[in-house]
């Protein structure tokens, strides 16, 4: 069930070069069960901005819940802003979130995530750890400054790292990766969440190996409830499709290819 | 205390004024998890045109300082669809629920509206004639008085039931719309739809909305809502439901002060969920606090 619910911050500790890890907890009450993939409106209290923010789920341990915040504008500054012991309102969980393989699946999963889209695939990884499935990240950046949180990601899984400067990882786009080009085992999944040019070659990849995929969108959105309509994608079908309620997850195959 | 919160549009007996506007409250359920819609007046639920409308392309919103600009342009599964698949399921919701209705032409807007007279449980329809997305229709009608009676007048033949018009503030002077619409027997007017403007990224040089502008919501045009409210209601006899920037119970008093009946809470709903419900409360706490025995003793009531 979806809530809005007043959050106190426990953490706020600056990663990679603009981003900020944000912790909270439920001032009172839990914490709504969230699932990987999901997203919460946070409220932004500053006279020059007006709309939440949908901010993917970043982590889940127990009632503590985190997002990675990049500062990208006023709204995203303002939460950067926050320090230990403030409040934030936050409405959620919204949105579909990520396909869980069923428990028999053994192959491994590949999770891709390109800047602060790797936020929601930490806890996606977590997910399928506990399920049995070992999840391997391949995470891409620009250069080695903003590359965000790989201990925690490497504590979950195996991490390769991409950036298109070689400071870091291979050189290259994710796609340009060794893992793509060396037999190395099949995989059932890949998982993606980044800026749509690498989405889309994430996706095409996918589907010329017969490689099952999800992507998540982040369009820019009003109510995040499915009632306003601003944040629509126009999918393969030729429809435009609320990405707050039908995504932010998308099976790749949807997505118009251009 | 407990004043009485009741008011009636045409032959619709609202349980309090508060009621949603339209496109920003989905179908009522989107926003079951946070409001129990018992306690509301009613909703009005996204606007329905006779064939299906894909809506304008991404992207359709842009922020701006207290409020946002849309250009949603009517997307919806059209007439056929919301009676065979979203009726069965807001039918039993336990508020009034008030389907708006708009078109591209005269004919569009009549079909519409005697279909949607056919659904039992749909007391009334809020027609609108200031959509500011759409090419076709939509606000066009609204910005004349030929316009506004002709569609009016069209409608009121098909549709037999309570019948508010929803009004564009894009025009000279609302009161006169008001009164055409009137005149060919609309039973309330509903105002304001949205405010058009335009957002600019300087960075880009370009506009930001896909087709170049949208409609201002939110408290930037709460002023200029009160204002063609203020005017409106002294114009016409039949109540007036005011919109526009309402964000609390003391934004929604002022509307009813200015001479509404009814209010509807629009872009609010999407920074607080819950906000209509807390307006309701807050009108409630205003009356008992002045001594009001009726919210209908407010309705107009400004001092000199």
């Amino acid at each position: 069930m979806k809530k809005i619910i007043d959050l106190r911050v426990t953490l706020s500790e600056r990663v990679g070069a603009q981003c900020v890890l944000l912790k909270a907890k439920p001032v009172e009450g839990r914490l709504p069960e969230c699932k990987p993939g999901q997203f919460a409106q946070l409220r932004v209290d500053n006279p020059e901005t007006f709309l939440r923010r949908p901010i993917s789920i970043h982590d889940v341990e127990g009632d503590e819940i985190s997002f990675l915040v990049q500062e990208v504008g006023k709204g995203t500054s303002w939460l950067c802003s926050l320090k230990e012991g403030d409040l934030l309102n936050a409405v959620l969980p919204l949105g579909n979130g990520f396909t869980l393989p069923c428990a028999k699946s053994t192959c491994p999963s590949l999770l891709i995530g390109g800047g602060v889209g790797v936020a929601p695939l930490l806890f996606l990884g977590k997910r399928l750890r506990e399920q049995g499935v070992k999840p391997t990240f391949l995470l891409g950046a620009r250069s080695k400054a903003q590359l965000i949180r790989l201990d925690a990601f490497r504590e979950i899984g195996d991490v390769f790292v991409t950036t298109e400067d070689g400071s870091e990882g291979e050189r290259g786009f994710v796609t340009q990766h060794s893992l793509f080009t060396s037999h190395s085992s099949p995989l059932s999944f890949i998982y993606t969440c980044g800026p749509m040019p690498m989405m889309r070659a994430v996706a095409k990849l996918a589907r010329e190996r017969g490689i099952e995929c999800e992507l998540s969108l982040e369009n820019r959105m009003a109510c995040g409830v499915g009632a306003c309509l601003c944040c629509v994608e126009e999918l393969a079908d030729g429809h435009n499709h609320c990405v707050c309620t039908e995504g932010p997850v998308f099976d790749a195959r949807k997505i118009i290819d251009n | 205390m407990m004043a009485d919160l009741s008011v009636i549009i045409g032959g619709l007996a609202l349980r309090n004024p508060v009621m949603t506007a339209s496109g920003t409250f989905g179908y009522g359920l989107e926003f079951e998890d946070f409001v129990d819609l018992s306690q509301l007046g009613g909703i009005v639920v996204k606007g329905t045109t006779l064939k299906p409308r894909e809506g304008n392309p991404y992207p359709r919103m842009a922020e701006t300082a207290s409020g946002m600009l849309n250009c949603v342009g009517l997307q919806n599964k059209g007439v056929d669809y919301f009676c065979e698949h979203i009726y069965p399921q807001v039918k039993n919701l336990p508020t009034n629920v008030i389907v708006n209705v708009s078109g591209s032409t005269i004919d569009d807007y009549a079909e519409t509206a005697s279909r949607i007279a056919e659904l039992e449980c749909i007391p009334a329809i809020e027609l609108n004639i200031s959509c500011p997305n759409v090419r076709q229709g939509g606000m066009a009608f609204g910005v004349t008085c030929e316009g506004a009676s002709s569609v009016v007048k069209a409608v009121r033949k098909a549709y037999p039931k309570t019948l508010i018009v929803k009004l564009s503030p894009n025009v000279t002077d609302i009161a006169e719309i008001a009164r055409a619409v009137e005149s060919e027997g609309a039973d309330s007017v509903s105002l304001i739809n949205t405010l058009m403007g335009m957002a600019i990224d300087a960075e880009k040089r370009k506009r930001i909305l896909s087709i170049g502008t949208g409609g201002l919501s939110g408290p930037a045009v709460k002023p200029v809502a009160l204002r063609m409210v203020y005017q409106v209601a002294r114009a016409v006899k039949i109540p007036v439901v005011g919109l526009g920037g309402i964000m609390t119970a003391v934004d929604a008093v002022e509307f009813l002060l200015a001479g509404a009946t009814a209010v509807e809470i629009g872009t609010a709903n999407f920074i607080d969920p819950s906000v209509t419900m807390k307006i309701v409360r807050g009108i409630k706490e205003y009356l008992d606090r002045h001594g009001f025995q009726s919210v209908r003793d407010i309705i107009g009531a400004l001092e000199e």
